[in-house]
């Protein structure tokens, strides 16, 4: 089953369904997804870990990213160097984690990552303006933006110091039973 | 960035560290008290040294030891304004979760790998740091495995077993790999999501649900029932078969009439056997020649079993789905949850996207107006108009149930006394054409009724909408069964009267099925022509969720009810369920759009599971059970003949069982004291009762240690910024009391003379 492939060497594939939500026939053919995004880039051979990052550009134009506000953040926060630009090891983690099979943790560290947009380890109103922005693509006029994010800070501030922690982001993810079902990419 | 944020940490190589395990969450308290003891001691020597000062120079009072006498500590309002320093000293705290790589690594060598794998799945680290991680725990007999791949299935005898194992594994991986690529609609559900969102997706979801559900109902039933049955036919009745003609399809009757399809076909004693019972006895006494399979008993079993595994399936995945859905405390913070989870990441399409933008949009503006609306004065006679608008609305939808329920029962009654022909039989479809007729129309109705009322929150709209739908269609349901139980039995004195109601059973589900064929025509089609070429507007008409939802419930209502008298309708309803899925798909993708109100979509899934097993899989399971207990079966046909209820059969088979001897006079033990005698149903109740109160009390206990633990929160955060600021003063002026000193020293070297 599935042992005819020469792409990854056995104990390879078998790391990759160890630790990802994939089965081996899920993780070849997102092997092949990405190695359809650049042909030239990416070897058909990872049998020695070739050290290939398809660029920014071309993830960002995969269908199932292509119309998402926050597909930038969401390449970057996956990627080696924050900026971006993936290796298979990221994009293999990227579809795991956002797969249906991730438990609700873990996709709330990483929606807290992606939301974080200054990268400083909390949401501040900074980051809650551009998140609101990018969702209403800029629609919603300054001051009903920053009421939104004042309201936001209400409801989730919990030790009152004007930005979301790690732990204010996951207590109230964690009550909204929709997480699950929204933040999941089909692939 | 894939950095794993908190979980390395570069402990300084400090003395006091040196002997002391490694750092633990209770560490903070540590933390906490270092800095109280930090402040202390600067505050003790600033006040020295602000004494000192006070001391040097009398007259200066001025700004720069004005700090030390006024201890002015900012309030709560200046809580937010933070300067960098006290920004960054609030980044640089230990956070809770300080952990070391070589603990880590400890603990997952502890584990099976089983648990092992599950852990490594759910960390927060990039996928080659699981992997460096996953080498360095495995042992290196499972390395061994590793590497001998799936080739190394033959080596020598001493390492067979592992061999064998592994090759078990790999057979479990490959099945496992199979069943999901025979995932079925896979690529068809994504599109759907992709165009529609998640809300539109829980519809086909349920319908695959459904699919499961009958499936799970229609293999015991073939197996043991109709499968058996099949293979040794009965003898034929007497009379000629009359000729298929198409007719048969919608009314079920004609040809259809003496094939396994319905009850009265099978026989009631051991198959293969032509047998004529005795009178007063339910089985033929010629056992040793045929095979030992006694119809009667395994009708009865096999249809309770098939029932007991539905309802232990529709309560697991019922608990499943509250379990993921509901949270105690889940009902606040509607902007933060608009803000963060409404964005549904499956949509790809161009279009849909766009849409989802607009729907939030919207949402957050209405979120918006509605806060500042409250937030306004809410007159008493606002409040009264809208009570009063609300109650009328019920009433009259009330009303139209009623309306609906008697129009059907003087329908029926009038069925009842104008018998039809056996030529006649089309006429038989009136009745399932008024009730198909009913189910369809009412809910317009109560769609045109419910936009005079106005809900604060559309989800409570659908609920409503729901609910009244529901009710509508119970009470017809409910009705008819007493139509059929209550009425056609005493009519139907000499005839097959359990053929009948599986006849109009069929027919219902038949007809049900042409009429949701012709709803979408109509409802999503023509619509959608009239509008964009009458009334010249762009906009699809919305895919209604709810009714859909509810016509598939009411479908699989109707098959749970005729299960006992016609043992093929689940597979009957497994073909419409297929056909809905089709046309369904087909009309979405073409005439609507997605529903523009923003629907909890985990919330309605379990909402439908729970609509699946309350009212209906209840329904019908108390609808058998009568059947079964208190109706006398006719004495023509059907495996129950010559009995006085259905549950006899059991009955008798227990007395055999106890002449039969001592070997099994456990079962008609337990049969009479557990069975039969009503104390083992008290306790059971009493005991689900208490586990029921039990966990109420729980979550009340939950819901309150939430709320004491969030006033913790709250209070430790101010503590926190009390503390930081307090700190940052002494150390202002620590500073503004080292520059004047410096300042004075100056002063002293210019002017040595001041003195």
């Amino acid at each position: 089953m599935g042992n005819k492939q020469t792409v990854f060497a056995h104990e390879q594939l078998e790391a990759y369904q160890d630790c990802t939500f994939f089965t081996r026939k899920e993780i070849m053919r997102l092997f092949y997804r990405y190695q359809d995004l650049a042909p030239q880039l990416v070897p058909l051979d990872y049998t020695s870990c070739p050290d290939v990052k398809v660029p920014y550009e071309l993830i960002g134009s995969m269908p199932e990213l292509k119309d998402n506000p926050f597909r930038q953040r969401i390449a970057q926060v996956f990627s080696e160097d924050g900026d971006g630009h993936m290796t298979l090891d990221n994009f293999l983690d990227m579809f795991s984690v956002m797969s249906e099979m991730a438990p609700r943790d873990l996709k709330a560290y990483y929606a807290f990552k992606i939301y974080d947009f200054n990268n400083d380890g909390y949401i501040c109103a900074w980051d809650l303006e551009q998140t609101v922005t990018k969702l209403t693509r800029g629609e919603l006029s300054t001051e009903e933006v920053s009421l939104v994010c004042e309201k936001v800070l209400d409801e989730a501030d919990g030790d009152h110091d004007g930005r979301l922690s790690l732990e204010d982001f996951q207590n109230m993810i964690l009550r909204a039973p929709d997480f699950l079902s929204t933040f999941h990419i089909r692939i | 960035m894939a950095q794993p944020l908190n979980f390395v940490l570069n402990v300084p190589e400090t003395p006091e560290e040196h002997s002391s395990q490694e750092p633990s969450p209770y560490d903070e308290n540590e933390v906490h008290d270092s800095f109280h003891q930090l402040i202390q001691e600067q505050s003790q020597w600033v006040a020295e040294e602000g004494l000192e000062l006070q001391q040097r120079e009398p007259g200066a009072g001025g700004p720069k030891t004005s700090g030390c006498g006024q201890h002015a500590l900012p309030g709560p309002e200046d809580a937010l304004a933070h300067s960098a320093a006290t920004l960054r000293v609030l980044a640089s705290m230990p956070s809770r979760t300080i952990e070391k790589r070589f603990l880590l690594v400890k603990e997952l060598e502890g584990l099976p790998v089983a648990q092992r794998n599950h852990m490594l799945r759910g960390m927060p680290l990039g996928l080659a740091e699981k992997r460096c991680l996953r080498e360095e725990t495995q042992t290196p007999k499972e390395k061994q495995r590793g590497r001998q791949g799936p080739h190394g299935l033959f080596p020598c005898c001493g390492r067979l077993r592992d061999a064998c194992v592994l090759a078990l594994h790999n057979l479990g991986l490959g099945l496992l790999g199979g069943l999901h690529a025979l995932r079925p609609w896979h690529y068809a559900l994504k599109q759907i999501g992709g165009q529609f969102g998640s809300s539109v997706l829980s519809y086909f979801l349920f319908l695959k649900t459904l699919l499961a559900f009958n499936a799970l109902l229609l293999l015991p039933l073939l197996a043991f029932i109709v499968g058996v049955q099949a293979a040794f036919p009965p003898p034929a009745p007497p009379g000629s078969v009359p000729s298929f003609t198409g007719l048969e399809l919608l009314t079920g009757g004609g040809r259809f009439t003496h094939t396994v399809l319905y009850y009265g076909y099978y026989s009631n004693s051991t198959v293969s056997q032509p047998c004529v019972p005795p009178s007063g006895g339910g089985q033929c006494s010629r056992e040793a020649d045929s095979l030992p399979y006694s119809m009667p008993l395994a009708y009865l079993f096999t249809v309770g079993l098939a029932f007991f595994i539905t309802c232990i399936t529709l309560v697991y995945s019922m608990s499943h789905s509250f379990g993921e859905s509901y949270r105690v405390g889940s009902t606040s913070g509607v902007h933060a949850v608009t803000v963060f989870c409404s964005w549904d990441h499956k949509v790809t399409q161009r279009r849909a996207s766009r849409l989802q933008h607009d729907n939030i949009r919207t949402h957050l503006k209405e979120l918006l107006a509605e806060w500042q609306r409250r937030r306004g004065s809410q007159s008493a006679c606002g409040r009264l108009r809208r009570v009063a608008v609300r109650g009328l609305v019920w009433l009259l939808s009330l009303g139209t149930t009623l309306g609906c329920t008697v129009a059907v029962y003087a329908f029926s009654e009038l069925m009842i006394k104008s018998p039809v022909s056996v030529e006649q039989e089309g006429a038989l479809l009136a009745l399932p054409v008024v009730v198909c007729l009913l189910n369809l129309g009412a809910p317009y109705l109560f769609r045109c009724l419910a936009a005079l009322e106005r809900h604060d929150s559309p989800v409570l709209e659908v609920y409503v909408a729901v609910c009244r739908n529901l009710i509508l269609k119970m009470v017809i349901l409910g009705i008819l069964c007493y139509h059929w139980l209550g009425r056609r039995v005493g009519t139907l004195k000499d005839q097959c009267w359990e053929n009948f109601v599986g006849q109009e059973l069929y027919r219902l589900m038949v007809l049900d099925f042409i009429f949701v064929l012709l709803d979408t025509l109509f409802g999503e089609l023509v619509w959608r022509l009239i509008s964009e070429k009458q009334l010249k507007r762009r906009e699809k008409p919305e895919f209604d969720i709810a009714g859909n939802v509810l016509e598939l419930i009411y479908g699989q209502t109707l098959t749970w009810l005729g299960v006992l008298f016609s043992p093929l309708l689940p597979a009957i309803q497994i073909v419409k369920l297929l056909l809905i899925f089709y046309v369904k798909k087909t009309s979405l993708r073409a005439n609507c759009q997605a529903p523009r109100r923003p629907w909890l979509a985990s919330h309605m899934s379990t909402v439908f599971i729970s609509l699946l097993c309350f009212p209906s899989f209840l329904g019908a399971a108390v609808f058998l059970c009568f059947a079964v207990w208190r109706v006398k079966p006719s004495s023509t046909c059907g495996p129950f003949r010559s009995l006085n209820s259905m549950y006899e059969a059991g009955k008798v088979w227990v007395r055999h069982l106890e002449e039969a001897g001592p070997r099994v006079s456990w079962l008609p033990w337990v049969h009479r004291y557990l069975v039969e005698n009503t104390f083992p149903v008290y306790l059971v109740s009493a005991l689900l009762l208490a586990v029921i109160y039990l966990h109420i009390q729980v979550v009340k206990g939950q819901r309150r240690v939430i709320c004491l633990l969030k006033e913790q929160i709250s209070n430790e955060g101010e503590d926190k910024v009390f503390l930081i600021n307090k700190l940052h003063s002494v150390y202002e002026r620590k500073e503004r009391s080292r520059a004047g000193r410096t300042q004075e020293a100056e002063r002293l070297t210019d002017d040595p003379d001041a003195w």
